[in-house]
């Protein structure tokens, strides 16, 4: 009961926002939204200690569909990755509801704001409370709904909801194959229950399925669809182009959704399905490479971006990167790890980011501020704390994190070297942007028009607050998982989740692990020095830059043209395929030749035969009967 | 023939009757008296078939609730006149065509049909050491919670439209 | 002991006189209850099979027949009534307003 109450306050609280808020509640949402979240988070804690005491629950609370051998139930799994994620889950949502009263105070939509993220929680949670695949699949699309719900919140902006339509267009794309991957793994192993399917996993190792004539290893074919939706949900390359348009949104939801974590389903879900993806190589290659080329792809965007939403959207995407290069190393824990403490730093970041924004009234380019330390300082405090813990500086949450990954990709052979040289590059990308960041809104002179500057002022509490929590969090969630370099035992986070995902392969020494993480300390470092020569030394030097190199700094400013290379190959012949083809040829030539053309005949045709209409219930009654008379006799008679 | 073959064909009998009564009858009052007693006999039935509840459920809401329902219509709507004209529609040979056709059609292939185990956990005597009601509520209320649910909802949507449908409007 | 055919056979029976009574009556209100047979015949042949399955999904399945029938019935008459108000008849053949 006290599991089920988990997902099931949040749902309540969208229950009755969505039908009382528009008349009775209105303004007052936040006093049914925020308790019900606090509750679940209250209840996360107790279920993550029952856990903690050993006990790993699984549990069918109503068989959803029983249809043949066909059997699917509503059912949690709490181990210990999902009694991890409960926590995230939880509690950076109640962080953030409280935060969402300050920052979305005012809005007509109030109700309607605190309806779709209580419903979002609930989706989230259900996502990763599922103990089988349709359920994960539920949550999965239901995420996404709301994601469209509120990146598209402000529905009335045109560019708003053009950016939720792409972004569920998009995921349309990974969940297709993560559609077709749940049908695989039921056709493979005939249920959908998690401990089925993982129980049965090494059963199938060597069989091939047939797909347009050429055999593939079935293992890898279900990894790789199931791996699609975790592209698309994730923002990875090449489906990463919704997240930055995402930042559409109202920024709470930016932190909560396209942060903490909605994105990091994809990293759960794949974390979650280690059984599988352990038994086969191409699988964890794909990810692993799919990762790193992401984490320093979306880097080198964030570098020139000038909208601050944007740079913390692109650093999101090169964080996810980060996991799944984990992931794809075998280091599972690492991965679940990174995304426990980079949904603390980066929904700090956000939020940080919104409480700027909203000072500026919703001024988001980072041209146009400066200086603001000085008015602002809580939230440049925290600003500092959140860049330090994302850049990596020793002892705080991203460090640990951070360091665990590229010191796992440094022990994956080849590969894993090659990588971890793109994670280090990214680290140092990582650092520099986030600094420029720092240095462009915080520092120098103010930019802005003049009646802005008259109206700067510090957030209230209500939105102070939770980022003083977030902080916190940002420091201190990283000691978790401590380097057995440091402190022997000290991965407690990796020993916890070891019994679901198991230990990463391979040892060390200690000099290797020493040069790995003081590399990645020397590019943060490094970092922190560009940035400030160019945006605090030297402020003319930027401009020059981009001068010297001035067709890579187009490239990356416009984000390597991907949008553009997307409108040209897919958006456009699409539009023109339906214009020209359907509207112009099928539509008007043949569908009006055949409506102008035979007009005549219908209606005569129609003249006789509505004759049959005669309107009369028996007459209707008749023909059933004999219908059904016929469909008996042939039942009878014909087999 | 057996005790309980005799019963059953009592019944039967009842049935097939009081079947032809209900459907033949130019008043509809009669009609409906006709089918209380169809009812009863229906009931009767059940209790030879160990669901005594349904029994009771048949009697109270079928007899109790519909019946009246029915009749209650046909009082409101005055019909007196009506029951002078011809019962039957100009159709009605080609009505009893088919529904003799669909006798002749399902009485010899259902003649055959015998049950085919496995069978099921609820025979007569575990029925029986618990209560009829008891082990209809158990399998209500576990099993079909939620169709359940959603028949309580139908029930609602029933009573709305019932009275939105057939008050008057009022101008 | 009552061998299971009998009671389907019975069904059936019950069945074929509503649908006589379906299609041939003028009355809709006895149609009304033409119907009302049918359903009751097939609640018959569910309690049997369930008797005889030893299963008690046919006697659950009654359950939401009798809901639905009630529901029906108030629905159904509740649409006659206030046919009736409009156009004082309630001879089927003499309702056609679905006339093409």
């Amino acid at each position: 009961m006290k599991y089920t109450l988990i997902p099931l306050l949040p749902l309540l609280s969208f229950i009755i926002n969505i039908l009382f808020g528009r008349n009775f509640i209105k303004d007052k949402a936040h006093w049914i939204a925020v308790p019900a979240v606090a509750g679940s988070f209250i209840l996360a804690v107790s279920a993550f200690m029952d856990v903690l005491a050993g006990n790993v629950i699984n549990l069918n609370i109503y068989n959803w569909i029983v249809s043949g051998d066909f059997q699917v139930s509503i059912g949690f799994l709490i181990d210990q990755l999902t009694a991890i994620m409960l926590i995230v889950v939880t509690s950076i949502s109640t962080l953030i509801f409280i935060y969402s009263i300050g920052y979305m105070h005012g809005d007509g939509g109030y109700y309607r704001f605190f309806a779709y993220l209580s419903l979002f929680v609930f989706s989230m949670l259900m996502l990763v409370m599922a103990n089988n695949f349709l359920l994960l699949y539920f949550g999965w699309e239901a995420v996404g709904l709301c994601s469209y719900f509120l990146i598209g919140f402000w529905f009335h902006k045109k560019s708003a909801a053009d950016a939720g339509k792409k972004a569920f267009i998009v995921n349309r794309f990974g969940d297709f194959g993560f559609g077709l991957g749940v049908i695989l793994v039921f056709l493979t192993f005939g249920s959908l229950d998690y401990a089925q399917v993982f129980g049965n996993a090494g059963s199938v190792v060597g069989q091939t399925i047939n797909i347009l004539g050429t055999d593939y290893d079935l293992i890898t074919v279900i990894c790789l669809l199931l791996f699609c939706g975790a592209v698309g949900k994730s923002a990875q390359m090449p489906l990463h182009v919704w997240l930055p348009d995402a930042m559409e949104g109202p920024t709470p939801v930016s932190a909560l959704i396209h942060a903490a974590t909605m994105v990091t389903a994809g990293v759960f879900m794949v974390a979650r399905c280690n059984p599988l993806f352990n038994l086969s190589h191409t699988a964890m290659n794909t990810v692993a490479v799919v990762g790193g080329v992401t984490a320093i792809f979306a880097a080198t965007i964030g570098l020139v971006q000038n909208d601050i939403k944007r740079v913390i959207a692109y650093s999101t995407v090169s964080q996810l990167g980060y996991m799944f290069l984990a992931l794809g190393v075998g280091a599972y824990s690492a991965g679940i790890f990174h995304l426990y403490t980079h949904a603390y730093f980066k929904a700090l970041l956000f939020l940080g980011s919104g409480s700027v924004i909203h000072a500026l009234h919703d001024e988001q380019n980072m041209q146009k501020m400066g200086g603001l330390k000085k008015y602002m300082p809580v939230t440049y405090a925290v600003f500092i704390i959140a860049t330090l813990s994302i850049t990596g500086i020793p002892g705080l949450a991203g460090f640990f994190s951070k360091d665990e990954i590229l010191y796992r990709a440094y022990l994956g052979g080849d590969t894993g070297k090659f990588l971890w040289l793109l994670g280090t590059a990214a680290a140092l990308m990582t650092s520099f942007y986030s600094w420029r960041l720092i240095f462009m809104t915080f520092h120098g002179k103010f930019r802005g028009t003049h009646e802005q500057e008259h109206h700067l002022h510090e957030s209230p509490k209500v939105i102070t607050v939770p980022l003083m929590f977030l902080a916190v969090g940002a420091i201190f969630a990283g000691y978790a998982g401590i380097p057995p370099l440091l402190m022997e035992h000290g991965d407690r986070i990796g020993e916890f989740l070891s019994p679901v995902l198991g230990h990463p392969h391979g040892e060390g020494t200690h000099a290797e692990e020493m040069m790995v993480m003081a590399s990645s300390v020397l590019v943060a470092l490094a970092g922190w020095f560009i940035a400030h020569k160019m945006y605090v030394k030297n402020p003319e030097l930027p401009r020059k830059v981009a001068e010297m190199f001035k067709p890579f700094y187009n490239l990356l400013f416009n984000k390597y043209y991907v949008d553009e290379l997307y409108g040209k190959t897919i958006v456009q012949p699409v539009l023109k395929i339906s214009d020209k083809v359907i509207l112009g040829f099928f539509d008007a030539k043949i569908i009006e030749g055949i409506v102008n053309g035979v007009p005549n005949l219908i209606g005569a045709f129609s003249r006789k035969f509505r004759q049959v209409q005669t309107g009369l219930l028996s007459n209707y009654g008749l023909a059933m009967a004999l219908g059904a008379l016929a469909i008996i006799g042939y039942m009878i008679f014909m087999r | 023939m057996t005790a309980p073959q005799v019963f059953f064909s009592y019944f039967a009998a009842m049935i097939t009757g009081l079947s032809l009564l209900v459907v033949t009858r130019k008043n509809p009052v009669h009609s409906v008296l006709w089918m209380l007693l169809l009812f009863v006999h229906i009931a009767g039935l059940y209790l030879f078939l160990n669901a005594e509840f349904l029994a009771a459920i048949q009697i109270i809401i079928y007899a109790g609730a519909i019946l009246v329902l029915f009749l209650f219509v046909i009082m409101l709507l005055n019909l007196r006149k009506e029951e002078t004209e011809k019962r039957f529609q100009r159709q009605w040979p080609l009505g009893l065509g088919i529904g003799v056709v669909l006798m002749m059609f399902l009485v010899p292939v259902l003649g055959n049909i015998s049950v085919v185990p496995p069978l099921g956990p609820y025979s007569v005597d575990a029925i029986k050491s618990e209560g009829h009601i008891m082990t209809v509520g158990k399998v209500l209320y576990t099993e079909f919670l939620l169709p359940f649910e959603i028949a309580s909802v139908i029930l609602l949507v029933a009573i709305v439209g019932a009275v939105v449908l057939a008050k008057r409007r009022l101008e | 002991m009552v061998p299971l055919s009998w009671y389907i056979i019975l069904s059936a029976v019950m069945f074929s006189i509503g649908v006589f009574g379906f299609l041939a009556r003028r009355n809709l209100i006895i149609v009304f209850m033409s119907v009302e047979l049918m359903l009751n015949s097939v609640n018959i042949s569910l309690v049997a099979f369930s008797h005889y399955l030893q299963s008690m999904r046919g006697q659950i399945l009654v359950f939401f027949v009798i809901t639905v029938a009630a529901a029906e019935a108030a629905i159904g008459l509740a649409i006659l009534i206030a046919f009736y108000r409009n156009n004082p008849t309630i001879k089927v053949d003499e309702i056609n307003l679905l006339k093409g």
